[in-house]
């Protein structure tokens, strides 16, 4: 028995593939500033926010779930890292001051981001709550301690150190950029070689049958959240670092974008079925995209409208040519 | 006889009907004639194409090439199903396709619920139309029950019911008996014999040759994608039948081998599972049995007899219900999972594959593989080559049919299926497997050779429990047969003891209440 390749899946992706040179080659027809070293590095140190975010999606829409908490951890776990490098911490009803260095405090943004996760996966498991309630609500609660936090103020000048992350370069390219290429290896091999990865899909593609299987369902959900506050937080001391500054309101509405790329990238959203490379695909996609109305000079709003539609039709092409379901 | 047949109309005709999905040849050049009155029985191997005519025929895809003409020989090509049955053609799958959260009246008419002058649901006549279809089938429940918390056999009939409610020229019934009890089985052929009465064309697919001979008129018999054979059934044996499904001649009947057993491998002792629901009646109730290597033990019963609960609760899946002792190997355990169970050396291959057996989006190498991931490892990485080194003498062993291993398991057919869940599980070498109607959809040809498998295993010094409710399966298979009747062990006889009667007798509710 040969071992042909899964022909469909490819084929998902080689579209969104076609599409991504599609866009570029029309895109540097329409402007001379498109197709230039110094942005594309721009795209894609733009992308590399979304990127994070987008790969911790992945992890938890192939599980079967949705994480709609993911722009607020961002924000808070940014806000931490700002705090603490700034500030450090006191703790209240006590004289105990702790200052912390610019890597304990990166450290610390990630943890927290890595907390919330890990909160949205115990409620999900242990309380059984729908992963779409369970984090809408730590949406809430996390944007509530941002602004707890900061006390509604943004937290600037974070020192050169901090702002590193951000705006430091390896052979000319962004650190963010490095960032994000590395999360993409890592997951790509996660997700493909790993028994985590296969019970992740499986987890997605049926629960009962993956219990049945020997497999701990609630650990591997509570782990996929996890990985997906983590990767929130890497975010968020992305964005607090290049703008040297903690908004309490960073990452509003990011999770939406998130979502956007893990669909255009083929990923179904009832879980079992995707992968990180469409992923990739669909961050590039959008990336480019906004990009390329930008330099058009494209009304911002109509942007909106546009990117809309992208997404729709893009999910359009993919239920067209799903595979019809045997026996239905 | 066969003048009859003649002068009977036909309803529908395919037309050299071909059908290719990627890899495969599905369907080639196939006709078939479906005629007033009459039932056509459609046999053939697993993955012989049966189920793919019947799902071009009833308009859920398309075929390449070929027509298909309705009587008055209109040739005609339909869309989707919607528009097969608005012409009279109704299908009910091999899987069930019901929305569990909705109530059984809202499930039959789904899509063409009865509306009021208003515009709004009539749901009275909804309420009324479903009663009288379950009247039909003799189900005993509301038709405000959700579909969720019926039994499968009771889901299988709402799907007939929903069929039925179509009111078609032109029925096909994919294995419609294949999770049905014995009761259920004699309605559904009740509801077959008045509709043929009523001039209604019926296409029957079964791997069960038992029931043909209650029904069925004219026999089609297809192998790799052809029609091979076509009579009148009366002409027909069933060794011819064999014979042209396999497309060689049939090797021997099952004989099974009887071996020393060895030494004790699984005892169940005073074990409980109550039930999840508010009722709290118990499922299983005060159950014990003794397993020994190089031995098979039988559990027959009839539907909900408890007899898949015992096994899970075996297998640690509700250990928060489960009372009793289990010991292994002569050691107490107490499962809190599968994954226990499985470390412990068992493996349960469970009876409904499409809601526990199997992860449809995946392949089959990684379906296969999935509960012994561990030995395809190479530097903590899953290696492909090892995967499928690994997965592919069991694949083989069982003789799936699919074009290559990285086949998405959904696309294989449902028999073919059936054998991947088998493979997973011995792919674990488990000392102890459990079996929950391994047969269940599997052709005649391959069941003989699964039934040859078991007493390999049992040959190697495995202990082994097959669930079945095939009373020839459970007699041929078993050393020692348990016999469950509501939840409770109403008898235990040895191979020489167990005479049908016997069994069936222990399987039949009044005596447990007499028994004791
Ligand atoms: N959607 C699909 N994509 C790819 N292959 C398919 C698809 N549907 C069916 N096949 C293949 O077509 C062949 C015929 O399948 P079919 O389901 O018609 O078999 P069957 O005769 O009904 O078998 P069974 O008795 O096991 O139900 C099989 O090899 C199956 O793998
Ligand atoms: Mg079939």
């Amino acid at each position: 028995m040969p071992l042909s390749p899964a022909i469909k899946g490819q084929f998902v992706q080689l579209r969104s593939l076609i599409a991504l040179v599609l866009m570029t080659i029309a895109l540097s027809l329409l402007s001379p500033h498109f197709l230039t070293t110094d942005n594309g590095i721009n795209i894609l140190r733009q992308v590399s926010i979304n990127m994070c975010l987008s790969i911790g999606m992945t992890l938890v829409i192939l599980s079967g779930g949705i994480d709609l908490s993911v722009g607020a951890i961002l924000g808070f776990a940014g806000a931490i890292a700002a705090g603490l490098v700034k500030n450090g911490l006191s703790i209240p009803g006590t004289d105990v001051h702790l200052q912390f260095t610019t890597s304990g405090a990166i450290l610390a943004g990630v943890l927290v981001g890595a907390l919330l996760g890990f909160h949205n996966g115990v409620a999900i498991t242990r309380f059984r709550l729908p992963p779409f309630i369970a984090t809408l609500g730590m949406l809430s609660i996390a944007r509530g301690l941002a602004f707890l936090w900061t006390g509604g103020f943004p937290i600037t000048g974070l020192g050169a150190d901090f702002g590193f992350i951000g705006t430091g370069a390896w052979l000319g390219v962004p650190l963010p950029v490095w960032i994000m290429a590395a999360f993409i290896v890592l997951f790509l091999v996660v997700t493909k070689r790993t028994r985590f990865g296969r019970h992740l899909y499986a987890v997605g593609g049926n629960e009962r049958a993956a219990r049945l299987t020997g497999l701990n369902v609630s650990r591997i959900k509570i782990a996929v959240y996890t990985l997906a506050g983590a990767l929130a937080g890497v975010a968020g001391l992305i964005v607090t670092a290049r703008l040297d500054s903690a908004q309490p309101n960073a990452g509003l509405s990011y999770e939406l974008d998130a979502i956007a790329a893990v669909v255009i990238g083929g990923t179904s959203l009832s879980g079992g079925r995707g992968t990180i490379f469409g992923t990739v695909l669909g961050c590039l996609i959008i990336g480019v995209l906004n990009n390329g109305l930008f330099l058009l000079n494209v009304p911002p709003m109509l942007q909106y409208v546009i990117k809309g539609y992208v997404i729709l039709v893009a999910v359009a092409i993919d239920q067209a040519s799903a595979p019809r379901n045997r026996d239905s | 006889m066969s003048d009859v047949a003649i002068s009977t109309e036909v309803l529908l005709a395919a037309e050299g009907i071909t059908k290719t999905f990627p890899g495969v040849r599905a369907l080639e050049d196939v006709s078939l004639r479906v005629r007033a009155g009459r039932l056509l029985a459609l046999l053939g191997e697993n993955g012989a194409g049966k189920s793919t005519l019947m799902n071009v025929l009833s308009g859920v895809f398309p075929p390449d090439a070929g027509t298909i003409r309705l009587g008055d020989g209109e040739s005609v090509s339909f869309a989707n199903p919607h528009a097969a049955q608005a012409r009279g053609i109704s299908i009910v799958h091999q899987e069930l396709n019901l929305v569990p959260g909705l109530s059984i009246a809202e499930n039959i008419w789904l899509g063409r619920e009865p509306r009021s002058s208003s515009g709004f649901i009539d749901y009275r006549r909804l309420h009324a139309d479903t009663a009288a279809i379950l009247a039909r089938l003799d189900l005993n429940v509301s038709p405000d029950t959700l579909v969720g918390d019926l039994r499968v056999g009771q889901q299988q009939l709402v799907e007939i019911g929903k069929a039925l409610s179509t009111r078609a020229r032109v029925l096909i019934l994919d294995e419609p008996t294949s999770s049905l009890s014995s009761h259920e089985v004699e309605v559904l052929f009740g509801v077959i014999a008045e509709l043929k009465k009523q001039g209604v064309g019926l296409v029957y697919i079964t791997h069960k040759f038992e029931e043909l001979a209650r029904l069925c008129d004219d026999v089609v018999i297809m192998r790799d994608g052809r029609v091979v054979g076509e009579a009148l059934y009366s002409e027909l044996t069933r060794e011819r039948i064999v014979q042209l499904m396999a497309g060689r001649e049939s090797k021997d009947v099952f004989q099974k081998s009887t071996f020393e057993p060895g030494a004790e491998i699984l005892k169940v002792e005073g074990v409980t599972l109550a039930g999840g629901g508010a009722g709290r009646r118990l499922l299983v109730d005060d159950v014990s049995l003794t397993l020994h290597r190089r031995e098979v033990v039988g559990i027959f019963g009839l539907v909900g007899a408890g007899r898949t609960e015992l096994l899970e609760a075996i297998f640690g899946l509700h250990p928060d219900r489960t009372t009793g002792r289990v010991l292994v190997r002569g050691k107490p355990v107490s499962f809190r999972s599968p994954a226990d169970a499985i470390r412990a050396g068992l493996a349960l291959a469970p009876e409904d594959r499409k809601r526990d057996g199997l992860i449809l989006p995946m392949s089959v190498a990684a379906n296969a593989s999935l509960a012994s991931l561990r030995r395809t490892l190479r530097g903590g990485l899953v290696s492909r080559r090892r995967e499928s080194d690994y997965i592919l003498p069991y694949v083989d062993r069982f003789r799936v049919k699919t074009p290559s291993l990285t086949q998405i398991v959904v696309n294989l057919s449902g028999g073919n299926q059936q054998k991947i869940i088998l493979a997973k599980w011995l792919a674990t070498e488990p000392q102890v497997l459990l079996l929950d109607e391994p047969t269940r959809g599997i052709d005649v040809n391959a069941k003989r050779e699964i039934y040859a498998f078991i007493d390999e295993l049992a040959g190697n010094g495995l202990g082994l429990i097959v669930v079945s409710s095939e009373l020839p399966e459970v007699l041929a298979l078993s050393d020692r047969i348990v016999v469950m009747c509501e939840g409770r062990k109403t008898a235990e006889f040895t191979r020489a003891e167990a005479t049908p009667e016997r069994v069936l007798h222990a399987a039949l509710p009044d005596r447990a209440s007499l028994a004791s």
